[in-house]
């Protein structure tokens, strides 16, 4: 009959749907990553400690504010982000052309801001040195990459036009940077944005910045304190378009180099490095050996295994655990919220509202979210997954309520739940698994990082090891998180291009305006 | 047969000004209407002013087939029927449809000579493929009024008359945006010509011959 063999027609299609694959082996790992994953409620009580925040939070105690607290977090975040900003470009210039570039900075952008915080810290102290070169080193990795990116797309239409033998810096001055100076510009306020988060969140290792109060005031149950601090940095978050222009950036950068407070602990930074360099993260067994000794290369062997074996490896599998497990929650998150923000589903009222909820929740750093929620729930891997998928799923949710208010529908188009699930979710699906697929590798990051707080990943073995002043094993760990987030950004990149999805936007500057059009985000670009 | 609208002295257009100027339009049940004229004169303009007028009672085939292109055909042409089934019905049919529903739209397609392309991915679909798929989803939406903005402009002649023919069999009322004359011709009984915004022939198909539509597509 006619009928079923359009049927089994119909079971043979769906499963080479390259989409529905995709999203079902993600799937089936996330499962079989809940079915070893710690997810216990520690804590007996968690609602009344719950009940005590939330009072905290509806009475921000605002005269309480450190105020310097605050100008070292924006100014942390200025100078940071600046120099991140000014070596990724020289880094661009030369990334297409210099695969040991692309390398450098492969690496540098896949150790997260923390860890080179708390690497920094053993040569230049609690100082505001480590607090720039902690945001700036892997944000330099990060812009470069992006600002190659977009020089390689730029239109070079007029490029062509110019005459035979103008000089390459005319040429990029003339054809090259008025295209590309407003994307660098939306770019560069998208990353003052994460690096605000990143200085926040520095003041939890110890640096003088709104996340070392909010550490001591989590701690102590003040959370009228926290909130007031809180609501002070989404004011500043919400309001940065306006402070933050191309023409008030030398007097950020003036204002923040004199507000930068004094270095805590006096001891040279120089020797302190060189010291780092040549003795610190030296594999013990190799530290003033002769290295011409095949005992001290077994020695150093056996040194090595266990730090592989016993840390590595089983930080490195609850760090995928977690991740794969926020990942697709993220996924979820994202898919139900992204209405919400979507003027066909919302409304003119509902749409804004959303708007706000789904930017402060992004705006909310996700390392305090795990910090908060540790508190409350008690240590298990619940918390990590609350934080990552809330924070990546507003994320993700917001950028997919832009492109569906880009949509066109037909003039007969469903409306409801019917026009959700038969032309907007397909329609942006693969917009969407762009976006999920970007984002594994910066999830996989933060599973890493979330080990300081107490999660058995990565981050957890290297806090460890920087506690009992073992840098060498710190540095072997830290290698090993910088090698797994990069083979997971590979095998992203790799997905992407075989679900032909891999020139879709994936960036936050990068998704539709309000109400226009801003690059081709038709969802479906197929070849 | 009754009047199913009126239009008396109506404009119509875009923000920027009005497109469509002075139209005295009207359509009875039961007749099979070509708007003609040339690019940019008015047709989709006046078709959207029509469905704007009718939108509960008609199938519509827009201009761009506007599939989903990320589903398969089964599943764009169902579509034509979402208003018609329960939510929950519509999203089990996503995942697993009934039999019923299969067999209903693979005789649908086999109408339009699709058939066999029931469950491939629309974004698959040649660009006269895709437009035929989109004529399948009104045929399959089965409202008593059709109103086409160039449903075979994509489509060969014998093709075309093909598809014409189903929509004007299973469509009491059938107003369609054409451009080929000796289609129009056959397949109409009435022509409505537009040119720059305004109704400059409205003539029972009959007491035209080939040469009095011409005019309007020449130079």
């Amino acid at each position: 009959m006619a009928v079923d063999a359009a049927m089994q027609m119909y079971r043979r299609t769906f499963p080479s749907f390259g989409y529905l694959s995709a999203s079902a082996v993600f799937l089936l790992t996330a499962i079989a990553a809940l079915l070893v994953a710690d997810l216990t409620v520690g804590t007996r009580n968690p609602w009344a400690e719950m009940g005590r925040l939330v009072s905290g939070l509806v009475r921000p105690d605002f005269p309480s504010i450190e105020v310097m607290s605050v100008v070292y977090t924006v100014a942390f975040a200025v100078l940071g982000v600046t120099l991140g900003a000014g070596a990724g470009f020289l880094l661009a210039l030369v990334f297409a052309k210099l695969r040991s570039v692309r390398v450098l900075c492969a690496f540098l952008r896949s150790v997260h801001e923390l860890f080179w915080a708390l690497l920094l810290i053993q040569v230049a102290g609690l100082s505001p040195t480590t607090g720039i070169l902690a945001v700036a080193i892997p944000y330099a990795g990060i812009f470069a990459k992006v600002f190659a990116e977009m020089i390689e797309e730029a239109d070079l239409a007029a490029e062509r036009a110019l005459p035979a033998g103008t000089s390459i810096i005319a040429r990029f001055a003339y054809a090259r940077i008025p295209e590309l100076a407003p994307q660098f510009w939306t770019y560069t306020l998208y990353r003052f944005e994460c690096g605000m988060r990143s200085t926040l969140v520095l003041g939890f290792v110890g640096l003088p910045t709104i996340g070392f109060h909010l550490d001591s005031f989590f701690k102590q149950g003040h959370y009228a304190q926290a909130a007031a601090l809180l609501f002070a940095f989404y004011v500043l978050i919400g309001t940065r378009r306006l402070w933050a222009r191309p023409i008030t950036v030398p007097i950020l950068i003036i204002a923040s180099l004199l507000a930068l407070p004094e270095t805590i602990g006096g001891a040279s930074t120089a020797t302190n490095l060189v010291r780092f360099l040549t003795h610190d993260i030296v594999p013990v067994p190799l530290r003033d050996a002769d290295l011409s000794v095949v005992s001290t290369w077994t020695s150093a062997a056996e040194w090595l295994w266990p730090i592989l074996w016993k840390q590595a490896a089983p930080g490195a599998v609850q760090t995928l655990v977690l991740s794969q497990i926020a990942l697709v929650a993220m996924g979820i998150i994202a898919l139900l919220v992204f209405p919400f923000i979507c003027r066909r589903f919302a409304g003119p009222i509902g749409q804004p509202l959303g708007r706000v909820a789904l930017v402060l929740v992004r705006s909310t750093p996700e390392y305090m979210l795990v910090y908060v929620l540790l508190l409350l729930l008690g240590p298990s891997m619940l918390p990590a997954i609350i934080a990552l998928s809330l924070h990546n799923g507003a994320i993700v949710g917001y950028l997919l309520g832009r492109h569906a208010d880009a949509l066109e529908y037909r003039p007969d188009a469903p409306r409801g739940v019917n026009l959700y699930c038969y032309e907007t979710t397909p329609r942006l699906y693969g917009q969407f698994l762009a976006y999920a697929l970007y984002r594994w590798e910066i999830i996989l990051r933060e599973s890493a990082i979330f080990g300081i707080l107490g999660v058995p990943t990565l981050g957890y073995y290297v806090d460890a090891a920087i506690s009992e002043f073992r840098l060498d094993v710190a540095v072997i760990l830290i290698v090993v998180t910088a090698l797994l987030s990069m083979a997971i950004d590979a095998l992203s990149r790799s997905m992407r291009r075989r679900l032909r999805i891999h020139t879709m936007p994936t960036r936050l500057s990068e998704a539709p305006c309000e109400g226009g059009v801003g690059r081709p985000i038709g969802s479906e670009k197929l070849a | 047969m009754s009047t199913l609208i009126e239009l008396q002295r109506a404009t119509a257009g875009y923000a920027g000004g009005a497109v469509l100027h002075d139209i005295d339009l009207s359509i009875r049940a039961g007749e099979r209407i070509a708007v003609m004229g040339r690019s940019g004169a008015g047709k989709t303009t006046l078709l959207n002013l029509l469905y704007e007028r009718l939108a509960q009672r008609v199938a519509l085939i827009p201009q761009a087939a506007a599939l989903v292109k990320t589903l398969p055909v089964f599943h764009n042409v169902y579509m034509g029927r979402l208003d018609r089934h329960p939510t929950w019905h519509n999203l089990r049919t996503l995942v697993w449809p009934v039999r019923h529903d299969v067999a209903e739209i693979e005789s649908v397609l086999g109408l339009v000579g699709l058939a066999d392309k029931l469950f491939a991915k629309a974004g698959t679909l040649s660009g006269g493929q895709q437009q035929r798929a989109s004529v399948a989803r009104a045929l399959y939406c089965g409202r008593r009024i059709v109103i086409g903005d160039e449903p075979v402009s994509a489509l060969d002649r014998v093709q075309a008359a093909g598809i014409l023919t189903e929509l004007c069999a299973r469509h009491e009322t059938v107003i369609v945006a054409l451009h080929d004359i000796p289609l129009a011709l056959a397949h109409a009984d009435r022509v409505v010509v537009i040119e720059r915004g305004r109704i400059v022939l409205d003539s029972p198909t009959r007491s035209l011959t080939a040469m009095d539509l011409v005019p309007f597509y020449g130079g």
